[in-house]
């Protein structure tokens, strides 16, 4: 079979890889979305939708930059999406809470926003540490065992299957050719020129971008980069639809623009076990029954569990392969949080051929042990 | 395992009566609720919390979500799971159901 020639070849068609085909599709770059099918692990698919910024990157302020960029670039990319397809992804950025169920909670959330804000140097952040009745006044039934919060107004939420879907129809209706069902089964790298299969398909381009979540694993060595991720696994709630109440996400529940609250935030080693556990789904409904005590009320509807995208320190990684330029990697656990920078940012310097200095620090590179010479 | 049809039931079979919208309905007993809200004949028995579009019962088994009501004061039943009971209040389910009243509201 004769090769297909793009610009650029994107592997793995969930939201990261959508996000950035999308950004290049737009920029004028002729792309191809390769995704594996329904036996990926499909993180974008389990995602709980916080587009949130409150509780990442203590101690890398980079990352700090990088999520609270993204949030910026967030409402310009939903109104992109809307206008060029009808889609809309549900985006409110209200702010966002993080409730606290003891002193300690409290104590320990104000030392932990407290640092955040000195690490953010002259770049700032706004944050609030609320008690009592100010925090019963901005969240309607606020259980008794909640003794404050922390507030930021940067954090909000979105649909993350509105948000697929708007960017797979905005890369298509671009012109951007998308393959399901194409999981890589050849490739062939050199310096700005690469060729990929996947089965009896074969294309070519001077571009390629490894975003297969926990399968770049696996797929950045044949690229001259290195993708140390692993899965964590995180189970989701979902409450029957109810009458808008929450008028801002906490870092574990958010009401969906259609009504149904979403109760979230597990974290599990569990390999690539996707199974749901009574003993953490029990563990998610009581605290959230503690904050809320009118959710106990709500019959749950569905439930499921997916694998977070981690690196060992649960920052991103960026990289642009030095034996093979040309390769990109991109990799991270906040596919909706991030759509905004990879769409409005990352895109850009892809389609330019070098990642700007301030991605320096996301490489994978800063997993490799030191030694002395 | 499997109930029987209230239609397949002998003449005479015994019944109980359920307020549909405060109307008295008869019915076959074992019956669901979601049966007394189409043997009372109503248009619709919910509108839906997105679009308002209006509702009757579809799956009957479980599955659609379609028969929402509010049972006996409590909100969002699928009232095809619900079995008839002697009394039983079924209304209309309007949009999505209140999860919480302030009192100060």
């Amino acid at each position: 079979m004769t090769p297909e020639r793009f610009d650029a070849i994107l592997i793995g068609g969930g939201l990261v890889g959508a996000a950035i085909g999308f950004g290049l599709q737009r920029l004028g770059l002729n792309c191809l979305l390769l995704d594996e099918g329904d036996i990926a692990f499909r993180a974008s698919r389990g995602n709980f939708g916080l587009v949130w910024v409150q509780s990442k990157g203590l101690g890398a302020p980079h990352y700090q930059r990088w999520t609270r960029g993204s949030a910026e670039e967030w409402p310009s990319l939903a109104a992109d999406l809307q206008a060029r397809t009808g889609i809309g992804t549900g985006l409110q950025q209200p702010g966002g809470v993080s409730l606290c169920l003891s002193e300690e909670e409290f104590e320990a959330r104000s030392a932990y926003m407290a640092r955040l804000q000195r690490e953010a140097g002259n770049f700032g952040l706004d944050y609030r540490m609320i008690r009592g009745a100010e925090a019963r006044d901005m969240l309607p039934g606020l259980g008794p065992k909640v003794v404050g919060l922390s507030w930021t107004p940067y954090d909000g939420h979105a649909s993350p299957l509105y948000l697929l879907r708007a960017l797979h129809r905005g890369f298509t209706d671009l012109g951007g050719i998308y393959r399901p069902n194409a999981r890589l089964t050849g490739s062939r790298a050199a310096p700005n020129d690469f060729r990929i299969e996947a089965g009896d398909y074969i294309a070519e381009a001077p571009r390629v971008v490894l975003t297969a979540g926990l399968g770049n694993a696996e797929l950045a060595p044949r690229f001259g980069l290195e993708a140390p991720v692993r899965p964590e696994r995180g189970q989701i709630l979902v409450t029957e639809r109810a009458r808008t109440l929450l008028p801002m996400p906490t870092v574990s529940l958010r009401q969906t623009e259609e009504g149904s609250i979403l109760i979230g935030d597990s974290k599990e080693d569990a390999g690539f076990d996707v199974a749901q556990k009574p003993e953490i789904m029990r563990r998610m409904a009581q605290r959230a029954v503690q904050c809320f005590p009118w959710i106990a009320e709500l019959n749950l509807v569905r439930a499921w569990s997916a694998l977070r995208v981690m690196a060992p320190d649960g920052l991103p990684i960026y990289d642009q392969s030095a034996r093979f330029p040309g390769a990109f990697t991109a990799n991270c656990h906040s596919g909706v949080t991030l759509a905004g920078t990879h769409a409005n940012r990352l895109a850009p310097m892809i389609a330019a051929g070098a990642l700007d200095p301030a991605l320096d620090l996301f490489t994978a590179r800063r997993f490799d042990v030191r030694h002395a010479a | 395992m499997f109930a029987t049809r209230p239609d397949a039931r002998p003449p005479g079979a015994p019944t109980v009566e359920v307020l549909v919208e405060g109307r008295p309905t008869v019915v076959p007993e074992g019956a669901t609720a979601a049966a007394a809200l189409l043997l009372a004949g109503i248009s619709s028995n919910r509108t839906t919390p997105v679009t308002g579009a209006p509702r009757l019962p579809f799956c009957m088994m479980g599955v659609c979500f379609d028969c929402l009501a509010e049972i006996d004061g409590v909100a969002n039943r699928q009232a095809c799971m619900v079995a008839v009971r002697p009394g039983m209040r079924i209304t209309r389910q309007e949009g999505a159901r209140v999860a919480y009243e302030d009192d100060a509201a």
